[in-house]
């Protein structure tokens, strides 16, 4: 599919997502508690098949922390951003998706480490680069005294 | 005293009967043992030392680089200079090693390979012992040498080690029988264990041209077998420096590691040598039937340079392998051995048996 | 150490007979700091559980604080053997989020150069799979050859590894006129060096012993846990950005993906090799072609984004790497996200591992060719 019957499918499959064409990819912002929902269905669905992920990060805006999932399917080629906004930008909190895309275990496990977003559900929640008490380097409040490293 | 370069039957002979006119048969005893265990000190060490040195020059020939060139003409002094080292480092002991077992592995293994040197014949008349079940006594003694690796592994209190020694145990104790047999095959042929009964069998041809396709048979797995005997690539399981880091000895350092270390070359020597004494007719020159020049000539080539010559190449042979072989897994080695080799030289000892009775050798 | 409780009573029951070995984090076959928590059976793998971050160095946090020109220079201490195929990705998204055309000159240049930069980071997998199964000759084979991409890398850009060749908009500077002349001379050199790497370990019966068979990857497997690269490939996992998101001179150029269904240790192995025959094809297109004209467009002199979020993908020389740029338009970035293959990769060991031996363990980890700084990035 292009991108433009992508975004077209979507609107359609998903009323209560918010689709729209980004500069490469379709992007697609889901409500948080939608997510496992729209997952099983975005792999599930033959049309669409989205079975590889590729990318999974999260991103600290000012009001919000947006775990974003790239998407590919290997079969029709494909490629999704799926974005799903946490609530609370201190103590966010959004499902897990390692059932669905396995790789996406230690993913979370990443953006936990460095972001400090809570995966519900995740089976093996711990950090996975830094120690324990390290703090969350990647928001942008986080604050290094000893290496200053600032925006 | 006379000094003869071809037999030092006289030499030997001579020194014994002049210490006994000077001193009490205790005193003789003593001062000949004494002088026996200095050679073979300095010769284990000096040969051990010149076995690593061409180890990597071998090993850098055929990795197309020169090896150790800094140390010395050719990098001749590099070993010597590593010895050193060696000798200084600290010894460390780390936690919770059994340390009676731990200190004592290193002596053990070095014992095993001195009390297999004592029979090897280097020339006629340059033989410690001269048992008429020299070739038992080699491959008994041998296996000594597993008894140090397992108590290394074991008392080195690391999971690595542990894991190497066990490995070693298997691995040392299947291809004992490999060794043995196919040294069976060649007593047959030979009708004696003793090794200088044995070289002197082959004064008209060695065995390997004697007892043509079983003894040629009986040596391949004897250089198979033997190599797996002594550790070495592609039969290195128990040091697996990839998977096992250094095996049993990874928890050793300074002298206690070089004992390890100098023990495997030490034992490399004993397998060629033994492979020589058996199958390549010990410190005999090369001789062929009816070329009487030829044979004459050879017969000028003192037996010392002979056995050292044949030595240099099974060793040679033994390095070949382990720079171009990936290394087995160990079940695959053991497979090798039970399913393989064991059955072949089943074969080949009845083989060998029937061209003995059929006297359809040379 | 409670994971070590966690592993060991991992399912409803204790197994007493199981023991855990810490491989890594200093370890020879890991090559680098990486540690994994092996629980042994005897000889058997149960369970790997990776341990990361050793060398994590907060190259994405770093980003946030410099110029886009600037992280290029971080991006090739990731992963270290496809240092020029980490650069253009970035070079490639900036240029994509400003839409600008770089000349052909340095489209060629760059697939030379990445094509080139492949084949030296195939050669040193190949003398490390040769080391980690005990074969260390293969080593020097491999070294040897690899040394002529380096110095070739060495005139073209002043560094032989770490190059930093890239710039947004195009390459530093031009080629070294000698440049093309001993890239030709090289592929002649190595083509036929490359079959004695088949004589030397892939013939040999040892060698097929310990990979035939060994380390299954199914196809659904590698597509979940996201394998790419050769190791996805021998999976059938169709994954060749070169092919499906083409960038560079690679829509010019003819060349195969190879793909295999088998999964096993020698596929892994083997389509590396013949990825080495398609970098060599692919190189010999491009480099009597390359075309007269600019080595890079003039960019402003401080670049800057529009707002927005770009990806980038490319194939690097362990599978897809990916550039995930967020821009609030400052000079800087807003977030910076790196895909390394060798992140993904490394925890689909597990599935391949366990059940089988530990050399076979070492074995199948130097058929993923692991970097580790790529992983803890």
């Amino acid at each position: 599919m292009t991108n433009e019957e992508l975004q077209a499918y979507l609107t359609g499959e998903f009323p209560k997502a918010e689709v729209t064409l980004g500069k490469q990819y379709v992007e697609m912002i889901v409500k948080s508690e939608d997510l496992v929902e729209t997952s099983i269905k975005l792999k599930g669905m033959p049309q669409l098949s989205m079975d590889y992920l590729f990318c999974l990060t999260g991103v600290d805006y000012p009001e919000k922390m947006q775990i974003v999932y790239h998407l590919e399917s290997t079969k029709h080629r494909h490629v999704l951003v799926m974005k799903c906004d946490t609530a609370d930008r201190v103590d966010p909190k959004v499902d897990s998706v390692r059932e669905i895309w396995r790789t996406a275990k230690y993913h979370e496990r990443e953006v936990y480490d460095l972001m400090g977003v809570h995966f519900n559900n995740h089976d093996d929640l711990r950090r996975l680069f830094l120690e324990d008490g390290w703090g969350f380097p990647l928001r942008k409040d986080y604050k290094d005294e000893v290496r200053i490293v600032e925006r | 005293m006379g000094f003869n370069i071809y037999d030092f039957t006289g030499m030997t002979h001579n020194m014994h009967v002049s210490f006994m006119e000077h001193m009490s048969p205790l005193m003789t005893t003593i001062v000949e043992w004494t002088i026996i265990g200095v050679c073979y000190l300095l010769f284990i060490a000096l040969f051990g030392l010149f076995l690593v040195y061409a180890e990597r020059k071998v090993c850098a020939m055929f990795q197309q680089r020169m090896g150790p060139m800094r140390v010395g003409y050719w990098g001749l002094l590099q070993t010597i200079a590593d010895f050193i080292k060696l000798l200084m480092k600290e010894l460390i002991t780390p936690k919770g090693v059994d340390k009676f077992l731990y200190n004592l592995a290193p002596f053990i293994i070095m014992i095993a390979t001195f009390m297999a040197m004592a029979v090897l014949p280097f020339a006629k008349g340059l033989q410690t012992l001269d048992f008429d079940i020299g070739v038992f006594y080699v491959t008994a003694v041998s296996s000594i040498g597993v008894i140090g690796i397992l108590i290394a592994g074991w008392s080195s209190n690391n999971k690595y080690s542990l894991i190497g020694a066990m490995r070693s145990g298997a691995q040392i104790l299947s291809y004992e029988l490999s060794v043995s047999l196919s040294l069976v095959t060649m007593i047959i042929l030979a009708g004696s264990m003793q090794l200088s009964v044995i070289v002197e069998g082959q004064r008209d041809a060695w065995f390997i041209f004697k007892g043509h396709v079983p003894a040629l048979i009986a040596f391949v797995i004897f250089l198979i077998a033997g190599t797996a005997e002594t550790n070495r690539g592609p039969f290195d399981l128990a040091e697996a420096e990839s998977e096992l880091t250094a095996g049993f000895h990874t928890e050793y350092s300074g002298i206690k590691f070089a004992f390890f270390f100098l023990a495997e070359y030490i034992n490399m020597f004993i397998v060629a040598a033994m492979a020589v004494t058996v199958f390549l007719g010990g410190w005999m020159p090369l001789h062929f039937g009816s070329l009487e020049s030829f044979n004459h000539v050879m017969d000028f080539i003192p037996p010392l340079v002979w056995f050292f010559l044949k030595v240099g190449g099974v060793i040679f042979l033994i390095m070949w392998f382990k720079w171009t072989f990936p290394r087995l897994r160990v079940d695959q080695i053991l497979t090798l051995e039970w399913k393989y080799l064991l059955p072949i030289n089943l074969v080949n000892i009845l083989l060998m048996s029937l061209v003995v009775l059929t006297k359809f050798h040379l | 150490m409670s994971e070590t409780k966690e592993i060991i009573i991992s399912t409803d029951k204790i197994h007493t007979d199981q023991y855990l070995v810490n491989m890594g984090p200093q370890h020879p076959s890991t090559h680098g700091v990486l540690r994994l928590l092996v629980s042994l059976e005897g000889e058997v793998v149960h369970h790997i559980q990776p341990h990361v971050g050793y060398i994590h160095s907060g190259i994405e946090k770093m980003c946030e604080a410099i110029s886009y020109p600037q992280i290029i220079h971080l991006t090739d201490r990731m992963d270290y053997l496809s240092a020029h195929m980490n650069n253009e990705a970035v070079a490639l998204c900036v240029e994509n989020a400003l839409q600008v055309e770089v000349p052909d000159r340095v489209k060629y240049i760059r697939t030379i150069m990445d094509e080139l930069s492949r084949l030296a980071s195939h050669q040193l997998w190949w003398c490390v799979m040769g080391m980690d199964l005990g074969a260390l000759t293969t080593f020097f084979y491999g070294l040897r050859d690899r040394e002529h991409i380096l110095d070739i890398f060495e005139e073209t850009c002043g560094a032989r590894m770490t190059v930093n060749y890239n710039l947004p908009g195009g390459l530093m500077f031009d080629i070294h006129p000698n440049f093309q002349k001993r890239v030709k001379d090289f592929l002649k050199e190595f083509k036929t060096k490359l079959p004695e790497y088949d004589e030397l370990l892939t013939g040999n019966v040892i060698f097929r012993q310990r990979v035939d068979n060994i380390g299954h990857l199914t196809l659904e497997d590698a597509i979940a846990w996201g394998v790419t690269g050769p190791s996805g490939r021998g999976s059938g996992f169709s994954c060749d950005v070169r092919k499906h998101q083409p960038y560079s001179a690679y829509p010019m150029v003819q060349f195969e993906e190879k793909l295999d269904t088998k999964g096993d240790s020698f596929v892994r192995y083997r389509l590396r090799i013949e990825e080495m025959w398609e970098s060599i094809h692919i190189i010999e297109q491009l480099i009597d072609n390359i075309p007269e004209g600019d080595y890079a467009v003039k960019m402003k002199g401080v670049i800057k984004l529009p707002e927005g979020e770009f990806y980038q993908r490319v194939e690097s020389a362990r599978g897809e790497f990916g550039v995930y740029i967020v821009s609030d338009g400052k000079k800087n970035p807003y977030r910076v996200k790196f895909r390394s293959p060798g992140f993904s990769n490394l925890f689909a060991l597990n599935k391949m591992a366990a059940g089988h031996k530990i050399a076979d363990l070492v074995a199948i980890m130097s058929t993923l060719d692991l970097v580790i700084p790529d992983i803890d990035r």
